[in-house]
């Protein structure tokens, strides 16, 4: 970079750095009654009711909100299909990390959730599949011992009933620091699951939603015969913030979101949450028997 | 011997001191021909004790600290002083050779095996070209395209781990680095022939993960293995740097801590001081547990191996029922 070009990038970074202060302190404003919702993206505001029959996903930008895991399998299987399992498992404090109780008690409370990862069987469009779900709301949608236990069950169960696989990610956090060690042998364990769980021939699609990043996306998350992402959704081993510390740069808005990952080759399809049923169902019909 | 230490932590000096002093009264007996050796026992009682005290029972931090110590022996040096042959070969096929990441053929004793491990450089210049161990995409795509060659060639794998992590940058992200860590995770999960891993140094997170399963984990006595720097814990959890001296306790990462929590296999002593103190004692101490691990391996079936690996993972976790 030139000095001159360097100059400008400091003032330019002052500027930023204000603007978004600015942006953010608006964004903050309450809209009352919880009626509406102004979106993070275009700042429209929305009737909370439209919102909700479009899927959470902005009418006038098409930015796509937060899906809690509850909901994503409402819209994923057909109608009262799913079945969940290994409900019964919890976390505990292998660690005796400071403040992880509490920090699960918390998690459970705004979520509803006993953990990060939702898992069970259902059916789309008349198959058989069996579904896993992260929730970037309970920790971070982070892999703790329980999510990757959950998984490596739901992938053995598949395997032994020769049954498709679909697993949603929304791991912000990737690993669970709370876990230490435990936590990053998920990794291993949920991958060694779905390596075999491929090699005996089973059919495995990956679904990234807004974030997925770390210890999810460099295990199960990027590994599927198939890879979907919704629109617009950070996707990614290290986090923006750790990049732009390590290089000093300005990041583009653009960087590691799906579109981004499309054009690089990382991923098959940028679907949006609308079409995302449908492709599925397309998929699975297309790749296996009737 | 004019022994010469580039950078000396905080708790290292007043024994480097000691010895410093020792050594300059010997020099005086021998000169002068004065007879210092009743001062020179009772320093190097002196010595003996202060060097007990301080490395009994080292704090995680101060481990850390160790397994960071730019004087610590990197993975080509204890290579070169283990292996009885070695080759070192390049390159992922696809895009570039990846200087934080070395791999090739080696000879442990009679036995020819394929070594992988991450390589920090010893200096800043070396560490240009090494990019402070921290790989990139074509890093772990070496390691696979090595650990493919093993498989074919029924070889055991021998890995050596010594990486603050992955390297976080636009053109890694770009290129894949979760796709090529995940990748092989995946194959090492498979593979049916040894695998050893020793962590040497630093066992940062996923980007350790990505070379680091096997059959067998072994840790040097003061290296660390780690979801995150205690750096970054303590900016998450207190927002204060300055707590990282918690933080490096509360993450539990030291080679006591993990054979105690069942997730690794065995510890590998080092010298008195650290594995920098004495590099060649260091890797004969690696030397004879990689001996010992490798004969016993050899006795298990290509799939008994990778039955074993598979099942040792699986049973890795922590949660309750109900």
């Amino acid at each position: 970079m030139k000095e001159s070009e360097k100059r400008t990038e400091k003032k330019l970074g002052w500027f930023r750095e204000t603007y978004k202060k600015i942006a953010e302190s608006r964004k903050k404003i309450e809209v009352p009654d919880g009626l509406w919702t102004r979106c993070t993206n275009c700042s429209e505001i929305i009737y909370n009711k439209n919102l909700e029959e479009n899927l959470r996903v902005c009418p006038k930008c098409g930015y796509h909100f937060h899906l809690r895991a509850r909901k994503r399998i409402e819209i994923t299987l057909d109608a009262n299909s799913f079945v969940e399992h290994d409900f019964e498992l919890s976390s505990d404090n292998p660690l005796d990390f400071p403040g992880y109780e509490e920090k699960i008690s918390a998690s459970k409370e705004i979520t509803g959730l006993n953990e990060a990862a939702v898992t069970g069987e259902g059916k789309i469009g008349g198959r058989y599949i069996f579904l896993g779900i992260t929730d970037f709301e309970f920790i971070g949608g982070s892999m703790g011992s329980v999510v990757g236990e959950r998984i490596t069950c739901l992938v053995e169960k598949a395997l032994k009933e020769k049954v498709p696989l679909v697993l949603i990610s929304g791991s912000g956090g990737g690993a669970r620091m709370q876990e230490g060690v435990f936590s990053l042998m998920q990794m291993a364990k949920t991958s060694a699951a779905i390596a075999e769980f491929k090699r005996s021939g089973g059919l495995y699609v990956s679904l990234l939603t807004h974030p997925t990043m770390g210890g999810v996306m460099a295990s199960f998350a990027s590994r599927g015969d198939i890879i979907l992402a919704e629109p617009g959704a950070l996707l990614g081993f290290a986090g923006p913030r750790v990049i732009k510390q390590t290089i000093k740069q300005h990041i583009p808005q653009s960087f590691q979101r799906s579109e981004s990952l499309l054009s690089h080759g990382m991923i098959d399809l940028v679907v949006n949450r609308k079409e995302m049923r449908p492709t599925l169902i397309k998929i699975l019909n297309l790749l296996l028997p009737e | 011997m004019t022994e010469q230490y580039e950078f000396v932590l905080d708790f290292e000096k007043p024994i480097i001191e000691l010895e410093h002093k020792i050594k300059e009264l010997k020099g005086v007996t021998e000169r002068e021909g004065m007879n210092l050796d009743k001062e020179i026992r009772s320093l190097e009682l002196r010595l003996r004790k202060l060097q007990k005290e301080t490395f009994l029972n080292l704090s995680p931090w101060r481990r850390v600290q160790l397994a960071r110590h730019p004087d610590r022996p990197k993975t080509l040096t204890l290579a070169n002083l283990i292996f009885d042959e070695f080759l070192l070969l390049h390159g992922d096929r696809f895009y570039a050779d990846d200087g934080a990441m070395v791999a090739g053929l080696a000879r442990l004793g009679k036995e020819p095996v394929i070594f992988i491990g991450n390589q920090k450089g010893k200096s800043i210049k070396e560490n240009l070209y090494r990019n402070f161990g921290m790989a990139h995409p074509e890093g772990y795509r070496k390691a696979k395209r090595l650990m493919s060659l093993a498989e074919k060639f029924s070889r055991p794998i021998i890995t050596f781990v010594d990486t603050p992590g992955a390297y976080p940058g636009i053109e890694a992200e770009e290129r894949g680095q979760a796709e090529a860590i995940a990748a092989n995770l995946e194959k090492m999960s498979w593979l049916k022939v040894p695998i050893i891993v020793v962590i040497i140094g630093e066992g940062g997170s996923g980007g350790a993960l990505g070379i680091g399963i096997g059959n067998s984990i072994l840790m040097l006595e003061n290296a660390i293995f780690s979801v995150i720097t205690p750096e970054g814990c303590a900016a998450i959890l207190w927002k204060n740097q300055e707590k990282v001296e918690e933080a490096a306790k509360a993450l539990k990462l030291t080679a006591r801590n993990l054979l105690e929590l069942k997730l690794i296999d065995g510890i590998i002593p080092e010298p008195r001081g650290g594995a920098h103190r004495d590099v060649e004692q260091t890797a004969r101490n690696i030397k004879r547990v990689l001996l010992k691990e490798l004969s016993r391996l050899k006795k298990l079936s290509p799939q008994s191996l990778a039955r074993q690996r598979f099942k040792k993972y699986r049973e890795m976790g922590s949660f309750k029922r109900g």
